[in-house]
């Protein structure tokens, strides 16, 4: 079974993307900021992390360019999940090594063909 | 909502009239679809319900307004690279195979039969623009019909919302091939040269002449009855070249359903022209001498 970690602030989001995960067979975790992102990360690496940009304490661009420095912080797929929709966070979010994007709202077949799309689902 | 019986003969008669006229039907189970449907037609012409409304149609002068009643009943679902392992086959097996039989000629003709909104046409589009080197010289050309013409229209726009752009494209593809305009996403117009729309039935004469090299009909043929279903699979098959290749949908097959098409075993999902004598065992024969 496939790990994602889904880092939100938003507790709604966290459940409805759980929700959708679990039916894709996915054993799910969950942070609700970078830096809770990142310690989980430390103690087990997940295969997929999906990922919201506007977070406090840590947002997502500051985690991903955090995690793709930590050892083995290269292997997890990272697809952003986020109200930020214009094409310069999209350019920006893949220079920083994301692999997908997710622009909110979404549903259970954008989610699932991103995850085809990077090979995780 | 618990519809009264007048209500559910009203929903028979219209999944009737739509099986008649698009030849799709509408499985009893999903007849509150019509309801959905139809409501916001209902209320923007001033119909009380479904029965008033098949009244209003039993009208001849009315066929303007059935028209618009069987284009909001139809299944129009659509996304980009629907069923991804069937197009990563068609871009490294199919297309490299075509391209070699007819390197001669350098053109390639696909049909997107039941094309919808345009997603998949522009997703083969999009497929040999990414291998534009390979295909330099070519005369390329994808054609890609619907019944509907409300979503004819749209695909000719090239014009997609943020919640569509994103089903099934990957973030390489949007970025590379459409420009955002406001909150809407817009295909690259050197893609839009090489694909064409048009409405036309499948169940009818076609308008388009010549024979494709590849033909995408993808669920559509399940919403057909086996009877309808034989009358479009003749049609796709004299559309098709003798050695060309026929996409369904992940979840149809050609087993069972015609003895026109057989599976071909090395390429999952795609189909050839069942020929006297072949298996199936090869997907592309030798060409026709």
């Amino acid at each position: 079974m496939k790990t994602c970690l889904v880092v939100d602030d938003s507790k709604v989001i966290r459940k409805v993307a759980r929700h959708i995960l679990e039916t894709l067979d996915f054993a799910v975790s969950e942070a609700a900021d970078g830096s809770e992102a990142l310690d989980h990360c430390g103690r087990s690496m997940p295969d997929v992390v999906l990922l919201d940009w506007n977070m406090p304490v840590m947002g997502g661009m500051e985690f991903l360019c955090a995690l793709r420095k930590e050892e083995g912080g290269d292997r997890p797929k990272v697809v952003f999940c986020t109200t930020e929709n214009g094409r310069g966070h999209i350019q920006a979010a893949i220079e920083a090594g994301a692999d997908e994007y997710v622009m909110k709202p979404f549903d259970r077949e954008t989610l699932h063909s991103k995850l085809q799309i990077v090979g995780c689902a | 909502m618990i519809h009264s019986q007048p209500a559910a003969d009203a929903t028979r008669i219209l999944a009737g009239l739509l099986e008649t006229r698009t030849g799709q039907q509408i499985a009893p189970s999903r007849y509150w679809r019509i309801q959905t449907a139809l409501a916001p037609l209902l209320k923007q012409n001033g119909i009380p319900d479904l029965d008033a409304l098949v009244a209003v149609l039993s009208d001849p002068d009315n066929e303007r307004l059935l028209q618009e009643c069987l284009e909001l009943m139809l299944n129009n679902e659509s996304f980009f690279f629907r069923d991804i392992a069937l197009f990563a086959t068609l871009r490294s097996e199919a297309l490299p195979q075509l391209r070699e039989r007819r390197a001669a000629r350098k053109s390639l003709r696909i049909w997107c039969a039941g094309c919808s909104t345009g997603q998949e046409a522009y997703s083969v589009a999009m497929l040999i623009d990414s291998d534009r080197d390979l295909w330099e010289g070519w005369t390329i050309e994808i054609i890609g019909t619907d019944i509907s013409a409300s979503v004819i229209a749209k695909a000719r726009s090239g014009r997609y919302t943020q919640f569509e752009i994103q089903r099934g494209l990957s973030v390489d593809y949007m970025l590379r091939y459409f420009t955002q305009d406001g909150e809407d996403w817009v295909i690259d117009p050197r893609l839009q040269q090489i694909v064409r729309f048009q409405e036309e039935n499948i169940l009818k004469p076609r308008t388009e002449k010549g024979q494709f090299d590849i033909i995408l009909c993808r669920n559509v043929l399940m919403y057909f009855a086996p009877e309808t279903r034989s009358i479009a699979y003749a049609k796709l098959e004299q559309a098709l070249q003798d050695d060309g290749l026929l996409m369904l949908g992940a979840a149809e097959t050609v087993m069972d359903q015609t003895t026109l098409f057989s599976t071909a075993r090395e390429m999952r999902g795609l189909h050839c022209k069942a020929v006297p004598g072949r298996t199936g065992a090869s997907v592309l024969p030798p060409p026709l001498a």
